[in-house]
């Protein structure tokens, strides 16, 4: 998630500023299987997830602590009967909801209950510019079309649509078309992402990743049209990380932005943030998410600059990336204390690009379906 | 398909993009603009534009400048332009549409 967002300052000195959003996977259960999908490997069955009545506290304590959006999410969120009540909820707590979907599940009466409840914004994800590849990939056939009619359906209706593309080897080259398919839908916002190697992603990752001449030509046909694209759609481009020279800020910083709850209520600082080993994590039964923001120990381990390693601690550029991304130091540098080795200052930086070449050069075909 | 999208002009009524809101967060004590995932805070001179150059219920920009002119005693040559340069900003980001 990329948000430009203004650094609130903090009340006192002990106590961090108030999360803008705490997102909220309401379950991990999808009828797509996205190989890329960013829900973590061990899935929580339905039968572990948070009822109604807890979700609903949780919303309060997400009012509580200051956060000002709460961002549905999954899984397929709309999976769960209780949607429009946790929506309503949230409008009546003083909430903006957004809704994270892919869609295959929503029909004009749902969505129209959904803005009766106070429903501002419905994010739907594609998976392609054209349904072949969308289907294949997202393993669900017909839902290509099936989000077609409900983006049209959520515009219509007066709704704030984002469309967010997930690019990777197999779809790269439509870019162009992805970003005719969001304008001509009526989106307000197109995410351009390209696939974050986490959870499902970074299993597949020798089956997505991109070659350098794929990258290099969807970044320029992206580059060359978003003079043309500012005040019809907001375009949030992602440069792809592992091509990239700097890390993106993660989260707007460890603890800084936001929090993600997950479906059975553990409480974290970031959705990947369970693959860190040594992070202790509590839960919404053990204490309010005030209580987790302020001092949860997996919260302050990389909050601000203080924990960070050379040569982050004598750079510039700390309070901007904040280090880059802890989960993804894990994956490549085999440390989560290290510097994000997507920045070229980092002595494993070498590695990524060789670990990126062997993947996109593999081409590999092959990809395992997420599951449940 | 290949032109930049003009300026918000003074003939214009931009209204609130789908989604987003004007906000007052007590707790932070901002006005802010609230919208899909994402926010805008306002200081008092961007609030002050939107309340007058951002519809439903305005004529058009140029009345908002009109009304802006007198309320802060400004001169109408002198604000204009910040005014158009701002909200164009403001539809740039996608908090306002024409
Ligand atoms: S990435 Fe695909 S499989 Fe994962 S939650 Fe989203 S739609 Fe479902
Ligand atoms: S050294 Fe650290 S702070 Fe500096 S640019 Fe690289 S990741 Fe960011």
């Amino acid at each position: 998630m990329s948000c430009a967002l203004p650094a609130f300052a903090a009340a006192t000195q002990t106590e961090p500023a108030p999360p803008f959003a705490v997102l909220m996977e309401l379950t991990h259960r999808c009828p797509l299987r996205c190989p890329y999908c960013s829900n973590p490997l061990a899935l929580d069955p339905a039968s572990a997830e948070l009822d109604t009545a807890t979700w609903k506290r949780v919303l309060d304590e997400a009012a509580d602590v200051g956060a000002l959006q709460v961002h549905f999410s999954g899984g397929e969120p709309c999976v769960r009967k209780d949607l429009e009540e946790l929506v309503a909820h949230a409008t009546e707590i003083g909430l903006y909801s957004n809704l994270i979907t892919s869609a295959v599940l929503l029909d004009r009466p749902r969505l129209e209950r959904l803005q009766r409840a106070g429903l501002q914004h419905v994010q739907i994800s594609l998976q392609d510019a054209e349904a072949g590849g969308a289907d294949r990939i997202g393993g669900f056939k017909g839902g290509h079309a099936k989000k077609l009619e409900v983006a049209r359906a959520v515009v219509a209706q007066g709704l704030a649509l984002t469309i967010n593309a997930v690019l990777h080897r197999h779809n790269i080259e439509r870019v162009n078309d992805v970003i005719d398919l969001a304008m001509d839908l009526g989106a307000g916002r197109i995410e351009i992402a390209n696939v974050q190697y986490y959870g499902w992603a970074l299993a597949n990752r020798a089956a997505l990743m991109p070659s350098r001449d794929q990258l290099l030509a969807m970044d320029a046909a992206v580059r060359a049209r978003l003079p043309e694209l500012a005040g019809r759609i907001v375009v949030d481009y992602v440069v792809p990380d592992y091509y990239a020279r700097r890390p993106k800020s993660c989260m707007g910083g460890w603890a800084r932005r936001f929090m993600n709850v997950t479906p059975h209520g553990r409480v974290l600082p970031c959705h990947a943030a369970e693959t860190i080993p040594g992070l202790a994590f509590e839960t919404v039964h053990d204490r309010s998410l005030s209580d987790i923001w302020r001092d949860g120990p997996a919260f302050t381990r990389y909050r601000g600059t203080g924990w960070m390693p050379d040569p982050c601690r004598s750079c510039d550029h700390q309070e901007e990336d904040w280090g880059g991304c802890r989960c993804q130091a894990l994956a490549l540098a085999g440390s989560a204390d290290a510097t994000d080795p997507v920045c070229e200052l980092s002595s494993a930086h070498a590695d990524v690009a060789a670990l990126r070449d062997r993947d996109a050069a593999a081409l590999g075909t092959e990809w395992t379906y997420r599951g449940l | 398909m290949s032109t930049v999208a003009p300026h918000i002009a003074e003939s214009d009524r931009p209204r609130l993009a789908p989604g987003v809101m004007l906000r007052n967060d007590r707790r932070r004590g901002q006005w802010m603009l609230m919208g899909p995932e994402r926010l805008l805070v306002l200081d008092e001179m961007a609030l002050a534009v939107v309340r007058a150059c951002v519809g439903p219920d305005i004529a058009d920009v140029a009345a908002g400048i009109d009304r802006l002119s007198v309320e802060y005693d400004a001169p109408r040559t002198e604000i204009a332009g910040d005014v158009l340069e701002m909200l164009t900003d403001l539809r740039n980001k996608g908090y306002v549409v024409t």
